[in-house]
């Protein structure tokens, strides 16, 4: 690349061109720009990453109350009978540290709750991912942080409580390597 | 080569470390030394050669040239280990079976693979990379435009942060270099430069991550620092040549030299450029380490000095005896270039430095090479690496005084921690088997 940047610029100069305009040029001349324009609302159906501060969280709510029966149908065939575990890890409060024989759980691990909700609606449920409503997926994760007993069963949980919930273990990570971010 | 050569006089190579570790130079005139060796009586057990004959496949027509080879049916167990051969609904892997293979390319059936959700069955026509999030101009790109653009080749090798996991047992597993290890590979990667496409975006100087995501079942995604993006991350379209394998990212992953595994996200589709990162499943939870404190890390990114010995290992016996053997492994850090490889055969005590095989070349494995010659008693191997960056494989003790290891044996498809890259000890049995020891 370097090489070619090079070769345009002498000839830029050799053709007389102001060489600060060419190097402006440049960025257009010496690359394809195949990439297509497309508009936020064309993308948006893709653009579904939840941030911690609950940017990206859609419209609607839902409690541990719905989601319980939705957890029966769709993830306990997995995760077990009330989220104590099976084929899939088990999703209740489990053991109050976790170390390295195992026990990571939402809430002596998981340092952001809204990672639930982004999670819960790109991957699960596993054998029909993206099958639920932005509803359905707001009433499992209260019903998740429920059963983690960070929030109550009619507590509602939408784009401003989800951020909101507090979680045990935000606070004990350390960035491993932070000259490299 | 040049110098002074060994002469046939020269009966005894040079001995550099206890247990019999010859000088690396004994490689170099290979021919001369062993055959020394042999003069001397070591490896003294063969029998004499049988009589000449031809085989049958010197005697007839052979078969019709495939028109995409495979290995020799003679070669059907060099293959890869499944942990999840129905593909009921968990994570599945397959892993690489270092013992058997050598040089530093890993040949792509037998690269390793990790899915969360089967392999997708990717339609390249309908793929599409999406570029957005703080950029000037929202961005899609076809695989096809995307073969328009100027494309790079490079060596490198593909870790996943939970290879070796095992080695956090607190007692050693008894598994071969596969199970232990077999979560890296390392091929040669053609694609586009993500700077590329980046500066055809234009990125607000805002950004300081970007959120890359894949087209699996999972829509698997990691956060990866824009100053990655800009140094040398690729979107990947080749591997060794022909297109990525569908259990390693077809038809294009993003490949962060260096980096663990899971974030080189497979079947990239989305690049969203963000000031913050979307503490995601696999960052926030999964990737993060437990360390014996309570606190975990975050963001490790780099999978660090480390090294293996591959030949001999668990699996392979030296049912030749007690002669001149070979030890060799593989070496690789994501930090750069392979500088140096230590070689132990009595468990640490003394080590001789190891021959790089060329090439050696920065973020991929490099094959090292050491001359033994065994005396038929019982004998612990190690490797420690040493980088550009001027650091130094750990022993296994430090390691697991900084980071922790379990109260009891896990399943060795467990995954207690991640990021270990501490030294591993193979014990040589009298009878020319090989154990996994902690040493």
């Amino acid at each position: 690349m370097s090489t070619l940047r090079i070769t345009a610029t002498a000839i830029a100069m050799a053709l007389g061109l102001s060489v600060g305009v060419f190097a402006a040029e440049s960025q257009n001349t010496l690359r394809p720009n195949l990439g297509q324009a497309i508009t936020p609302g064309d993308l948006a159906p893709w653009d579904i990453s939840v941030m911690p501060d609950g940017t990206g969280l859609p419209p609607g709510s839902g409690t541990a109350v719905q989601g319980a029966p939705i957890f029966q149908a769709k993830c306990a065939a997995c995760h077990g009978e009330n989220g104590k575990g099976g084929e899939a890890a088990m999703v209740t409060a489990g053991p109050p540290r976790a170390t390295l024989d195992g026990g990571k759980t939402i809430a002596n691990f998981w340092p952001y709750a809204t990672t639930i909700f982004d999670f819960v609606r790109r991957a699960m449920p596993a054998n029909a991912p993206k099958s639920l409503t932005d509803q359905e997926v707001y009433a499992l994760t209260a019903y998740l942080l429920s059963l983690n007993k960070l929030i109550g069963e009619t507590d509602t949980i939408d784009a401003k409580t989800l951020p909101a919930v507090k979680m045990p273990n935000v606070n004990n990570f350390i960035i491993r390597f932070p000259e490299r971010i | 080569m040049a110098g002074k050569q060994p002469t046939r006089t020269a009966q005894e190579p040079e001995i550099v470390a206890g247990n019999g570790l010859l000088h690396r130079r004994a490689l170099l005139g290979s021919g001369v030394m062993l055959a020394g060796a042999a003069a001397a009586g070591i490896g003294a057990t063969s029998a004499a050669a049988e009589p000449l004959k031809d085989g049958p496949w010197s005697l007839r027509w052979g078969q019709v040239l495939p028109a995409y080879q495979v290995p020799s049916r003679f070669e059907q167990h060099v293959v890869r280990s499944l942990d999840n051969p129905t593909n009921i609904l968990r994570n599945s892997r397959a892993r690489t079976p270092h013992h058997l293979l050598k040089g530093i390319i890993t040949p792509n059936g037998l690269a390793f693979t990790i899915c969360h959700g089967g392999v997708p069955d990717i339609d390249p026509a309908q793929h599409k990379l999406v570029i957005h999030g703080l950029v000037r101009r929202p961005l899609v790109f076809t695989l096809d435009s995307l073969e328009r653009y100027p494309m790079v080749s490079r060596i490198g090798f593909v870790e996943c942060g939970g290879n070796s996991a095992p080695l956090f047992s607190n007692e050693p597993l008894q598994e071969n270099v596969q199970a232990i290890h077999g979560l890296a590979f390392c091929s040669e990667w053609s694609g586009v430069l993500l700077s590329t496409l980046l500066e055809e975006a234009g990125v607000d100087p805002k950004a300081k991550w970007m959120i890359a995501e894949g087209a699996d079942n999972s829509l698997l995604s990691r956060s990866v620092p824009v100053a990655k993006a800009m140094d040398d991350a690729m979107i990947a379209l080749y591997q060794n040549g022909e297109r990525i394998q569908p259990g390693n990212g077809y038809p294009m992953r993003l490949w962060l030299p260096g980096y663990e595994g899971n974030m080189n996200v497979k079947y990239l589709r989305r690049i969203k450029l963000t000031e913050e990162p979307g503490m995601t499943y696999y960052e926030s939870r999964t990737y993060s380490q437990i360390l014996p404190d309570g606190k975990a890390y975050r963001f490790y990114f780099l999978q660090e000095v480390k090294s293996f010995i591959t030949s001999p290992s668990p699996g392979l016996t030296m049912a030749g005896g007690p002669g001149v053997y070979e030890i060799t492994g593989i070496a690789y850090s994501g930090t750069g270039r392979i500088t140096k490889v230590l070689v132990s055969a009595d468990g640490g005590q003394s080590w001789g430095e190891a021959a790089l095989q060329d090439p050696v070349v920065p973020k991929a494995f490099t094959r090292f090479r050491m001359p033994w010659r065994w005396n038929g008693g019982p004998a612990t191997l190690q490797s420690r690496a040493f980088d550009e960056g001027g650091n130094m494989q750990p022993t296994r003790a430090q390691f697991v005084a900084h980071r922790g290891q379990t109260t009891r044996p896990p399943s060795v498809l467990g995954f207690p921690s991640q990021h270990f890259n501490a030294i591993t000890s193979w014990q040589v049995q009298a009878n020319g088997s090989v154990r996994h020891v902690y040493a």
